[in-house]
């Protein structure tokens, strides 16, 4: 369970400051989507893990892989790149339908529609 | 030395990853509504893919990066068509 690649201990500390600090920032953002009351509130909260705490993570990960096999190693750039393309699309159109269907349910707190 | 640093570290991004995970889908059976569920799925996703960033970390195969970013893609495809139907009712029309 505690195996780990055996890294020089500059690169091992960095790749923990940074794999740790993005799950601490993962786990902010889940706080708050638990934790917040209304809709429009909890949509900002998970994108702090899918922005700051997977950058974090992934530039562990690519730092890992670089210093292990002693050349540029990136493919994590994929990941990273695809969530940060993809994230603010889901939560545009899951925003939009949510006010479509509290527009359409004419509910309390929602911009009226001009 | 170093390997014992890592190791502790991994493991405490790990719990906090899953930690993370439970609230999500505490999110997902709580709701009140469609869209917190959907909302929370979405989470449950990214939080996941990370998981198994870390996992690939500790391991030092890429199988755990393909695991990864097969999660990414599915994520999104799943979000956009669960948003899509909430507006519509439909997903393909």
């Amino acid at each position: 369970m505690m195996d780990a690649p055996d890294l020089p201990l500059w690169a091992a500390v960095l790749v923990s400051l940074c794999v740790v600090g993005g799950a601490a920032f993962t786990l902010i953002g889940a706080i708050g989507l638990a934790r917040l009351s209304f809709f429009y509130d909890r949509v900002h909260a998970p994108t702090l893990g899918a922005t700051l705490g997977a950058a974090l993570i992934l530039l562990g990960s690519a730092l890992c892989a670089s210093v292990l096999q002693s050349r540029f190693v990136a493919h994590e750039i994929l990941i990273a790149v695809f969530a940060l393309v993809t994230t603010p699309v889901t939560f545009i159109l899951l925003v939009r339908a949510a006010l479509y269907r509290d527009r359409a349910e004419s509910n309390e707190g929602v911009p009226p529609l001009n | 030395m170093s390997a014992l640093i890592l190791g502790w570290a991994l493991l405490a991004a790990q719990i906090m990853l899953g930690l993370a995970m439970a609230l999500a889908v505490w999110r997902i059976a709580r709701g009140p509504r469609a869209q917190d569920r959907v909302l929370g799925l979405d989470t449950l996703y990214v939080n996941a893919m990370l998981m198994m960033v870390t996992f690939g970390i500790r391991t030092g195969s890429t199988l755990y990066f393909e695991a990864a970013l097969v999660m990414g893609l599915l994520g999104f495809t799943a979000t956009v068509a669960l948003a899509k139907f909430l507006m519509r009712g439909e997903v393909i029309e």
